[in-house]
């Protein structure tokens, strides 16, 4: 890891120009500070990237952040954004709080929107109030079936998490373009075949103007906080993801855990699909994640798995994306500039990492250490 | 031996490295010639082992100056230290499981590329005649025994014409007749000019090969002295800094008779093969039994099964009469059977490495209490308590117990064992990378154990402190017994043949 | 007998960038490296390519300028994971994240700029990726179809994983490649330089997916450049590693097994059996999510997954 930096190995044995040593960790509050920092940094790095493609950086960031708070229509657009981000942000920390790498949020929620969906197109017809909270219950059970799946194969076989849900969340976007072409299918839609749109019954209530899934998402974030910090189920899982021998050692059992977080951790996210489909898209299309799941991992990630700081990440990167989208239309910048923009964020963060844990130590002077 | 007419084949000077800081060497000097061999004695944590990975290239020292035969080196990479002609066998063999043996000791080199795999075994046993190895150069590393992949990294580093040998505690696994072999192999590689360097904090076996013997204290040499000229009890004193009494207490109590019993245990490991087979004995209240064997040979598998943690294939554990094989660790809480196992991997099973002391001590306790949720007063009264009684020093009960030292990690594990009031108490290796003083202090709270008519199950490496501490010793060979005896009346041969496999000789 | 030899021709056609993804996983891999961001780097040599090719004409450009592509992006993984030592998962993933956002931005930036609505590539690169007509062989009846009748990709593809396999079981720089990515730990000890061999091969690999994507954009989507191009065949990729036992000659068979999953919906006549769309094209992920589902009940210590692999090396943690 030395040489690299010293250029070609040294002939003769002298020491290298830099080497890594590690050091005491930093108090957590410098540690954040140099986070905060890589962020400045990035959001730098994007500025001379927008700067290289002939744009005024200032004026393009100026805009992303007008964009989203010009008026109370743009602000109830960017929570409406922000709901299923944290509520798939707070499922994937379940899972990752116990080392299971659940990159399968993007399926768990389309499931989840399967199942409430079925709901809210064949019984629109039931009480308003009943029918929200059987989508509701709906969306927990489908969302936390397919995140059951596999947990149980990890449990059974030990297999690869990471592939697996990966590949569940293919399959569960099929399932929606099957239902779309075939047995779902709007017989009155022309053209490109599709899902009806819900009865106005179906549709989720507003407070203050946007989709009530705001209060359950802040509602999760409290309820994630203490199931993970304070219960015995959450101290369980701390346990089991920082290592298994020791759960098994204090008697956890420890594939009983991982299948009711999981189921958890799924059914969090099928959350999120039925509030995507009842409260802002009102029809259940293929779109109904567009990589929100994957989006949450990187929050997830950046917040340290603390429910609060999600919160704040969240907002910052919905601001990224209703902001990419404002500038698409004012500077014909394409909206994938947001999915540039949170990788380079999470770049940087990544590398700041390494200075939170080591340093680089300069040769000393005549090449020796004296 | 004429040491004027020996070239100098290493000299350190003033070797400073700290670890963030700590200091683990504070100016160390050292030096060694061709064809001697130096012990370097001294206690674990004196700072030994990190001394020998600067000079392997692993670690760079903090101030210092580095002479190989006579010429100042930098050494940045072990790649640079076996150029200089330096090879180092580690404590922890650095082999790749899935290599055979000639993969292993070609790797990294650009020797013999165009030799097929036939022609580079015949050419590997010529090495090993030459120094009077054995291998079979074509066996895969995994299927091998611990001293076959010792002469593997020997031949790795003989390969590489290193004539420059350091090995890191090379006797830690071995039987004491595989350790005889050793020596044997060492001699002969320093009455062929090599200059060797060996690890070690063994006394009798720094007495038993070395030429000259440099001793380390915490981080400082503080003495080199010719080994036909010392001690064992002088060697002691230089390397605790103070007159010890080697002597462990062993004290009589009166026993339960076979409070705890195993019959006919047999287990199989992960890969389906017998870790234990048809393993029994009896374990009374008030008695120390001590497992010998050599490492691999079932302790780990038997602890765990015991512990409810492995699966057993056939038979019986019974605590006072009831079976408890087959029942979870829970299960067997629930039977009102108190039993505490301090695991050999402290912080990977014992304990969690990045969760502070209450939490840890949580990990026993966070079932108790009605509702959902946890209450931590008890255990943070619990971790207040142990700093107290068994002086662990912490920055505070919130430091993640993994930057504790060794000895306070082991303590903290122990006492929170200890705290459960055991019946049944099973330890592994409870004083490996210990120093002596938190070693004795141990060995003073499993006796103290034992007083209250406890029954302890040591597993053990050091056969000394096992023939001492312990009343009888069960001696294990690929996962059978070979005997069980009394310690008392027991000697080192006789259970160095016995972790060899042999039967005779006494069957309790 | 026509349809059967024509399918299998398609499926090793639409196999080739997985046999690409694959190989170049494979060697990243190799080096104890797990890097998910192949879907990122395959998306990255899909624009590259492309632009390279839409600017200069010239297909041996497209292929340099698409390897060279994803070997950049694959040492910003590389720099992040072995210099900076940070997580390799997700660093893997936001590289698949940027690079998916990158390949689509640039793709819309080109369209916006050059003000077409589509971006249509040159005679010149189309039909240098035709197939190539061998004379005698490739006019033989069946075998000619099933062996000689191909883009000069496949042949590449093929020798290239043929190479890779050569390299890592039969050369010495490919015993130490497997070397640091069972133990680097033994390696560093050895003399071998850790570093530099996991640079080497996580650049290298990252190239070899990167010439998978340029497949995509080049070759299978007709000339014309489509957002989302690669749309999940990298992650079949990382799959088919498993699958492949990280083993280059086995990329090839299973690179090809997943290609006939990827076009079988063309080939089963619709009025024998009715079939919905969606679940032809859900078919090579559940399959998929199958294979790896048998390949972790059976195991082998043999077949597996390089032992460092996933985890950074340090060689002064203690």
């Amino acid at each position: 890891m030395r040489k690299e930096l010293a250029g070609t190995a040294p002939k003769s044995a002298a020491e290298p120009l830099i080497r890594i040593v590690k050091k005491p960790e930093l108090p957590p509050v410098r540690a954040s500070l140099l986070r905060v920092g890589a962020v400045c940094l990035a959001i730098v790095a994007g500025a001379l990237f927008l700067l290289l493609l002939g744009h005024n950086p200032l004026s393009v960031y100026a805009e992303m952040v007008r964009g989203c708070f010009r008026s109370k229509i743009a602000i109830q657009s960017t929570v409406k954004i922000a709901i299923p981000l944290l509520i798939t942000s707070l499922s994937v920390t379940l899972a990752f709080k116990m080392k299971f790498w659940n990159i399968g949020a993007e399926g768990q929620l389309i499931m989840g929107a399967v199942f409430a969906s079925y709901f809210a197109l064949f019984h629109s017809d039931w009480p308003h109030i009943p029918l929200m909270i059987v989508c509701f219950l709906a969306g927990m059970i489908g969302g936390g079936l397919w995140g059951l799946i596999p947990a149980l194969f990890k449990t059974r076989f030990n297999t690869n998490e990471t592939l697996l849900t990966l590949m569940l969340n293919y399959i569960a976007f099929y399932v929606v373009d099957y239902l779309r072409q075939g047995p779902w299918q709007d017989p009155e839609a022309r053209g490109f075949p599709k899902i009806a749109t819900f009865e106005a019954n179906a549709y989720l209530g507003k407070v203050f103007g946007v989709q009530a899934g705001w209060i359950i998402g802040l509602l999760l974030v409290v309820l994630t906080f203490v199931y993970l910090r304070y219960t015995k189920s959450g101290y369980e899982i701390s346990v089991v993801g920082e290592s298994q021998a020791t759960a098994r050692y204090a008697g956890i059992n420890v594939k009983r855990v991982m299948l009711v977080t999981m189921l958890l951790s799924g059914a969090v996210s099928g959350i999120a699909g039925m509030l995507q489909v009842t409260g802002t898209d009102f029809t259940l299309s293929t779109g109904v994640a567009s990589g929100v799941g994957f989006t949450a991992i990187i929050v997830a990630w950046l917040a340290q798995l603390n429910p609060f700081v999600i919160l704040v990440f969240t907002a910052l990167f919905s601001i990224l994306e209703k902001g990419s989208g404002v500038i698409q239309t004012t500077f014909g910048l394409s909206s994938y500039a947001s999915d540039i923009l949170q990788g380079v964020i999470l770049f940087f963060i990544l590398g700041c990492e390494f200075f939170i844990r080591y340093s680089f130590a300069l040769r000393k002077k005549g090449g020796r250490a004296k | 031996m004429d040491t004027m007419e020996q070239k100098i084949a290493i000299e350190l000077k003033h070797i400073t490295k700290a670890f963030g800081p700590v200091v683990a060497n504070d100016d160390i000097s050292l030096s060694v010639k061709q064809g001697e061999i130096l012990a370097l004695l001294g206690e674990n944590g004196s700072g030994k082992t990190t001394l020998m990975n600067i000079l392997s290239g692993i670690y760079h020292p903090d101030a210092g100056d580095i002479f190989v035969r006579g010429q100042q080196r930098t050494i940045p990479s072990p790649h640079d230290a076996l150029k200089l002609g330096i090879g180092m066998i580690h404590q922890h063999f650095k082999l790749v499981d899935v290599f055979t043996a000639q993969e292993n000791i070609v790797m990294g080199t650009k020797l013999d590329r165009r030799l097929g795999k036939k022609e580079l075994a015949a050419k590997l046993s010529a090495l090993c005649q030459k120094y009077g190895l054995e291998i079979d150069p074509l066996k895969k590393t995994y299927h091998m025994s611990v001293s076959e992949k010792q002469t593997v990294e020997i031949l790795k580093v003989l390969y590489r014409g290193a004539d420059i040998l350091i090995l890191d505690e090379p006797t830690a696994v071995l039987t004491p007749q595989e350790t005889e072999r050793l020596f044997a192999i060492l001699r002969s590689m320093r009455d062929q000019g090599c200059a060797v360097i060996i690890i070690t904090h063994k006394l009798n076996e720094v007495l038993a090969i070395s030429d000259r013997v440099t001793i380390l204290r915490k981080g400082k040499s503080v003495a080199t002295v010719t080994t036909a000229e010392t001690s064992a009890q002088e060697l002691t004193e230089l390397m605790v800094g103070k007159k010890v009494s080697l002597e462990i207490e062993r004290p009589v109590v009166e026993q339960e008779k076979a409070l705890f019993e195993v019959h006919h245990l047999s287990v199989r490991n992960e890969e389906g093969v017998y870790a234990l087979n048809d393993v029994s004995f009896d374990l009374n209240g008030g008695e120390i039994l001590g497992v010998a064997g050599v490492a691999g040979s079932g302790q780990k598998e038997l602890c765990e099964t015991i512990a409810g943690l492995m699966r057993a294939e056939k038979g019986a554990i019974l605590y006072k009469k009831e079976n408890i094989v087959g029942k979870s660790p829970r299960e067997i809480i629930k039977m009102g059977i108190s039993m505490s196992f301090i695991p050999e991997d402290r912080l990977g099973m014992g304990l969690v490495a990045s969760m502070g002391m209450t939490d840890n001590m949580l990990l026993k306790s966070y079932q108790n209490g009605k509702g959902p949720f946890v209450n931590k007063k008890p255990a943070r009264e619990l971790a207040l308590r142990l700093i107290e009684k068994l002086d662990i020093s912490t920055p505070g009960i919130t430091t993640p117990v993994s930057r504790l030292s060794g000895g306070n990690v082991q303590k903290v594990l122990l006492g929170r064992e200890i705290e459960s009031e055991p019946q049944l108490l099973i330890t592994a290796y409870p004083v490996r990378g210990l120093d002596i003083n938190s070693s004795y202090t141990i060995y003073d709270l499993l006796n103290e154990q034992k007083k209250k008519g406890v029954a302890v199950l040591f597993i053990g490496e050091d056969l000394d402190v096992l023939l001492e501490l312990c009343d009888r010793i069960l001696v294990l060979c690929h996962g059978e017994v070979t005997g069980i005896l009394a310690a008392q009346e027991a000697t080192k041969e006789q259970i160095g043949l016995m972790m060899a496999g042999e039967t005779e000789g006494g069957a309790a | 007998m026509n349809t059967l030899v024509n399918f299998l021709h398609a499926a090793l056609l639409a196999g080739t960038p997985l046999m690409f993804g694959t190989l170049g996983e494979i060697t990243t891999e190799r080096a104890g490296n797990l890097n998910l961001g192949v879907e990122g780097m395959m998306s990255i040599g899909a624009i590259a390519g492309f632009y390279v090719g839409f600017v200069t004409k010239n297909l041996v450009l497209a292929v340099l300028g698409a390897f060279i592509a994803g070997l950049l992006s694959a040492l910003v993984y590389a720099f992040l994971t072995v210099t900076l030592k940070a997580n390799q998962n997700v660093t893997g993933l936001t590289l698949t994240i940027f690079g998916v956002g990158f390949s689509n931005f640039f793709g819309d930036f080109l369209r916006e700029s050059s003000g077409v609505s589509v971006l249509k590539l040159s005679e010149r690169i189309t039909n240098a990726v035709q197939e190539i007509h061998i004379p005698v062989l490739s006019d033989l009846p069946y075998v000619g179809k099933l062996f000689f009748q191909y883009n000069p990709f496949v042949y590449f593809g093929i020798l290239l994983c043929i190479a890779m396999g050569l390299y890592i079981f039969h050369t010495r720089t490919g015993l130490n490649l497997c070397a640091v990515g069972e133990n680097p730990g033994a390696a560093d000890a050895a003399g071998i330089s850790v570093t530099r061999v996991k640079y080497t091969n996580i650049l290298l690999g990252g190239g070899i997916c990167g010439i998978g994507g340029a497949y995509i954009s080049l070759v299978l989507c007709g000339g014309v450049w489509v957002t989302d191009c690669v749309n999940g065949l990298g992650w079949i990729a990382v799959a088919l590693v498993i699958f492949a036992s990280w083993n280059p000659f086995k990329a090839i068979l299973g690179s090809f097994i997943f290609g006939a999953f990827n076009i079988l919906k063309f080939y089963i006549p619709k009025n024998i059996i009715s079939i919905p769309e969606a679940i032809f094209d859900m078919l090579p992920f559940l399959v998929t999510a199958l294979v790896l589902i048998i390949t972790s009940i059976r195991k082998s210590k043999e077949n597996a997954q390089p032992a460092g692999c996933g985890v950074n090396y340090f060689r002064e943690e203690r």
